[in-house]
């Protein structure tokens, strides 16, 4: 067992993990942390993406103690109380989510590329956003939502 | 009770954002794997790495050992009480399917059965252990190949005798519908144009996004399951019979279920497992799949071989169409199982006036995973073959693929019109979605670009594919169920009621897993009640708060379950009524209900619905004899399926020298009769187009030889990603459906249906002057490359090789499918 110490959504938390703990096992299972989903196993889907340090990371290709002493944000430590994240929010307007399984991952994704690129081509969304898979959409309404974000000035 | 009195205009129409959408977007879910009780234990499954093999022995004691596993559970274990998973659906009295056991006893079928169940305190123990599970096996000969297994040369189930499970036959001669299709092919070959072709299906997985999950508590008075299911009221039946366990005593949970596409749309031995195994233990049991488990294991799609011949006059007026399938069933019979090609079995003629048509299908066991329902589900194969086939007719007459067509379908002034299949098609206008389709491509503009380009000689040339589809929506009139043998009914069931603040409760039988029920279902019910969107609350899932259904598939939530609301809300109303009425002093004839108010007509007296449901919630005043309530119930059986059609036109750009596809722009224009919610509408047309596409250009289950899945995992089966795809152009015509009152058809596998072979016959258009007349799904650079290489050869061949790669080949530590069975 290891000990970790990191932040979470903006909470200190600590806790004995196993050292072959998953970041995604360990928000799920130690931290309740079911907003963000596990989809696959070889880290190609992308539904289990959190921000590391700000930056987007697939938490089933990270140890959980690859994450102590840094600070983790979860789709639930997206929005600021009850008002949503503006990408969130462009989900919704759009219709860019049908039943939502990949949808905490997209978001996340999509923040980090707003970050990157606050106003990016279609062609750029398409690209940042290839790590992640969707079976619903086809796609076409989370790069329409992705562009809606980018028009109302996304920062994070 | 303002909330109620003030409405917008009409709900049905808008572009309303979803309901469902604020949980989601925050992660504020119920997902399966999500759920976790006091004391639950976790279960993880051995599973065969054999296609084909007896189970000599299995040695447990190392896993029982192992740290904090409980118990170790092998078929043997469990033999008495395990039943068999049994089939909705046998086509004829006559099917032979062979025993399904949750857990193989003595011989396993296919690479990825289970052998044994290992329970441990924590998911990960469960896992560790299995590995501990010390299996021998037999290996037997595997029936792999379909066409092979056809031939009974190898046996995936010895005892059955035969791989052939059933052979169904529709004749039109015979039914009364058309004429014998034999004479007016052996016309055809005297005077007129024969086409005969063979395509394939390939297998195709149908990869939800969320692994299937089952979590199962039998410690309360009701065993409880919650399942990542489409089917939770189907689900409780079959544990019911398969289990032995009272229906009464089984509740079944559909929580936030992520995807189905029919994938969903079984009872399953893991969900089997997961019951009998914690009411053994008398504790809470989870398991949840990984997902190269739920590509190897859940169930797989399509896997057809088709045998086709066209007959048609000289001028190409077609005169009759011959289709004889072959269909892999894989190792067992699922759910739907061999029905899933019997519902392509009225399509094949499509919106063509045939005169004559016969449909075979040879349904075939082989030593691979199963095949049952993925979105579309017979209907997509079907439309695949003859709208292939249309563009191949064009060819052999030099006309316009759209020319041919229009020469062949049903004019929009001969409906209803009753098909060579049976099937009465109430509303449609070919005319009016191929126009205005035709339109939105800018059509005349890419075809004469098209000619430039080959005229150019261009390295990369441009094609133009065609699919003027229609397809049966609205799983189903129970009677017609009844007539193909199917083991269950098609009605949907709903019921409407009112809290004491005058709030609505929807409960529907259809159980949504993304389609979007809880906004679409709302604004029905808010427009027929005058009730505030805001105001419904649709309830699905869980067979104690919805005790009736059908569940979700087959396009039949709106056009079933959505009718069966308006029953509801109509009963709603007549009992209203009168209490109004009495209420408002006046007799009940003079009562009009409009708005969501009761008004006594030629006054300005009225009272809202929801103060009508206050008012019977106190019960203080109602009427002498009349029941203190206005809830209602109804059930829909639908007499007829409606027939969504549209028109899509795909243009692909093909590098002659790489093999190298591009979509370079995509129009749907579909009929699929009045629209509740425009966006929802779109979302699922975008992605069926999307699953439809993948199916022509990337995903194939490719087996090796020994019958193992060499694409078992994301790495080696290709979903497509934002950057495969494109932005889609999509439009309708409305020829409301007379089949159900809200004139709607059902969109959920439109797409799906319509885009394979717009896609493919794109991509054999910009190579046809090659010679190429056929390519093999998915069309990858491979075999599109061999294609136009090999067109000295005529490019009849059908191409083989392996399914596209993930990776690039070239880069060190990257599986191939190469030289893989296609």
């Amino acid at each position: 067992m290891a000990r970790i110490t990191l932040t979470v959504d903006g909470a200190q938390v600590s806790d004995d993990v196993e050292p072959r703990m998953l970041l995604v096992q360990y928000l799920r299972e130690k931290l309740g942390k079911t907003g963000t989903v596990v989809g696959c196993d070889t880290s190609n889907c992308g539904a289990c993406t959190v921000h590391l340090d700000g930056r987007s990371v697939k938490s089933c290709n990270v140890l959980a103690v690859q994450a102590d002493g840094h600070e983790v944000t979860t789709i639930e430590g997206l929005a600021d109380g009850d008002r949503l994240h503006p990408v969130q929010e462009a989900f919704r307007e759009c219709h860019g989510l049908q039943c939502g399984f990949c949808t905490p991952g997209m978001i996340m994704q999509a923040v980090d590329l707003l970050n990157d690129n606050p106003s990016p081509t279609e062609e750029e969304v398409r690209l940042g956003l290839e790590g992640n898979l969707c079976r619903c959409t086809g796609y076409h309404n989370i790069v329409e939502s992705v562009l809606h974000a980018a028009k109302g000035g996304v920062t994070a | 009770m303002t909330a109620t009195q003030e409405r917008p205009s009409a709900e049905i129409g808008r572009d309303r954002r979803r309901k469902e959408d604020q949980r989601l977007i925050t992660g504020r879910t119920r997902w399966t794997d999500n759920i976790t009780l006091p004391g639950m234990l976790h279960l993880a499954m051995v599973r065969s790495p054999f296609a084909h093999a007896t189970i000599t022995s299995i040695d447990t004691s190392a896993a029982r050992q192992a740290p904090n596993v409980i118990a170790v559970f092998t078929g043997r274990d469990v033999a008495d009480e395990q039943g068999s998973i049994p089939t909705a659906w046998n086509i004829t009295t006559e099917q032979k399917s062979p025993p399904h056991p949750p857990i193989a006893v003595d011989r396993v079928a296919f690479a990825g059965e289970i052998v044994a169940v290992v329970v441990a305190r924590t998911a990960a123990e469960a896992r560790d252990a299995a590995e501990l599970v010390d299996v021998d096996y037999a290996e037997l000969p595997a029936a792999l190949d379909l066409k092979e297994a056809a031939e009974d040369a190898v046996l995936a189930h010895p005892d059955l005798g035969t791989n052939k499970s059933a052979f169904w036959q529709f004749d039109s001669a015979d039914a009364g519908t058309g004429g014998r299709v034999d004479e007016a092919i052996a016309a055809a070959r005297q005077d007129g144009i024969v086409i005969e072709r063979e395509y394939r299906q390939q297998r195709l997985i149908p990869s939800f996004m969320e692994p299937r999950s089952f979590v199962c508590d039998p410690t309360g008075e009701q065993t409880v399951l919650w399942s990542a299911t489409q089917i939770p009221h189907i689900t409780r039946f079959f544990l019911a019979a398969v289990l032995g366990i009272p229906e009464s005593k089984i509740r079944v949970i559909a929580p936030d279920v992520g995807g189905g596409f029919g994938g969903k749309l079984q009872t399953v031995p893991e969900e089997m497992i997961a019951v009998l195994l914690a009411r053994r233990l008398g504790k809470p049991c989870k398991y949840t799949e990984t997902r190269s488990e739920s590509l190897l294991a859940a169930h797989h799609g399509r896997d057809q071989w088709q045998r086709l011949t066209l007959a048609a006059n000289k001028d190409g007026t077609v005169t009759g169409l011959k289709v004889d399938l072959l269909a892999d069933l894989g190792a067992y019979a699922g759910t739907v199982g061999g029905g899933v090609p019997i519902l392509g079995a009225f399509m094949f003629n499509a919106i063509y006036k045939f005169p004559a048509y016969q449909f075979n299908c040879t349904n075939v066991y082989t030593n691979k995973t199963l095949t049952d329902a993925y979105r579309g589900a017979g209907r997509p194969e079907a439309t695949y073959a003859i709208e292939r086939l249309m563009d191949e007719l064009a060819v052999e007459l030099g006309v316009d693929p759209l020319e041919i067509r229009e020469r062949n379908w049903i004019k929009h002034e001969e409906f209803p019109f009753t098909t060579v299949a049976g099937m009465e098609y109430d509303s449609g206008n070919y005319e009016a979605a191929t126009a205005r389709a035709k339109e939105m491509f800018g059509y005349d503009e890419l075809r004469a670009e098209q000619q430039r380009r080959r005229d150019a000689g261009d390295r990369v040339q441009l094609g133009i594919g065609v699919s003027t589809f229609t397809e049966m929506c609205g799983l189903a009139p129970s009677r017609v169920l009844g007539a193909l043998n199917y083991a269950a009914g098609g009605w949907e069931h709903a019921s409407i009621r009112f809290g004491g603040t005058g709030k609505v409760e929807v409960v529907t039988g259809a159980s949504a897993h993304g389609q979007g029920h809880e906004t679409a279902y709302s604004q029905i019910v808010a427009d027929r009640l005058g009730v505030a969107f805001e105001d419904i609350e649709v309830l699905h899932g869980d067979t104690q708060i919805s005790t009736k259904g059908y569940d979700t598939y087959g396009s039949r939530s709106l056009v079933v379950g959505g009718e069966a609301l308006v029953l509801a809300a109509d009963k709603v109303i007549e009992k209203a009524k009168p209490i109004a009425a009495h209420l408002l002093e006046a007799s009940a004839d003079d009562i009009e209900f409009s708005g969501g108010r009761f008004s006594v007509k030629g006054t300005d007296q009225g009272m809202a619905i929801g103060e009508v449901a206050t008012a019977v919630f106190a019960a203080h005043n109602l009427p002498d004899g009349v029941e203190a309530t206005i809830d209602a119930d109804a059930t829909f059986d639908p007499v007829n399926f409606s027939f969504p059609h549209g028109t899509h036109l795909c243009a692909m750009e093909v590098d002659t020298e790489t093999g190298e596809v591009k979509m370079r722009k995509y129009v749907a224009c579909d009929d699929i009769g009045n629209i509740i919610n425009p966006l929802i509408v779109a979302g699922q047309v975008h992605g069926g187009l999307v699953q439809g596409i993948a199916q022509a250009l990337w995903e194939e289950a490719v087996y090796d030889d020994a019958g193992t899945l060499v694409s078992g995992s994301f790495v080696d089966y290709l979903l497509p990603t934002a950057a495969d795809t494109i932005s889609f152009d999509i439009d309708h015509t409305t020829s409301p459906s007379t089949t159900n009152s809200l004139g709607t058809k059902g969109v959920g596998e439109a797409g799906t249906i319509a885009s394979t072979p717009a896609v493919v016959n794109a991509v054999v258009d910009a190579i046809r002057h090659f010679g190429v007349s056929d390519i093999q799904m998915p069309c990858t650079p491979e075999r599109v490359w061999k294609a136009i290489s090999s067109a000295g050869g005529g490019g009849d061949d059908p191409t083989e090789g392996a399914a596209m790669p993930h990776f690039d080949r070239s880069e060190p530590g990257q599986d191939s499918t190469e030289g893989a069975g296609a």
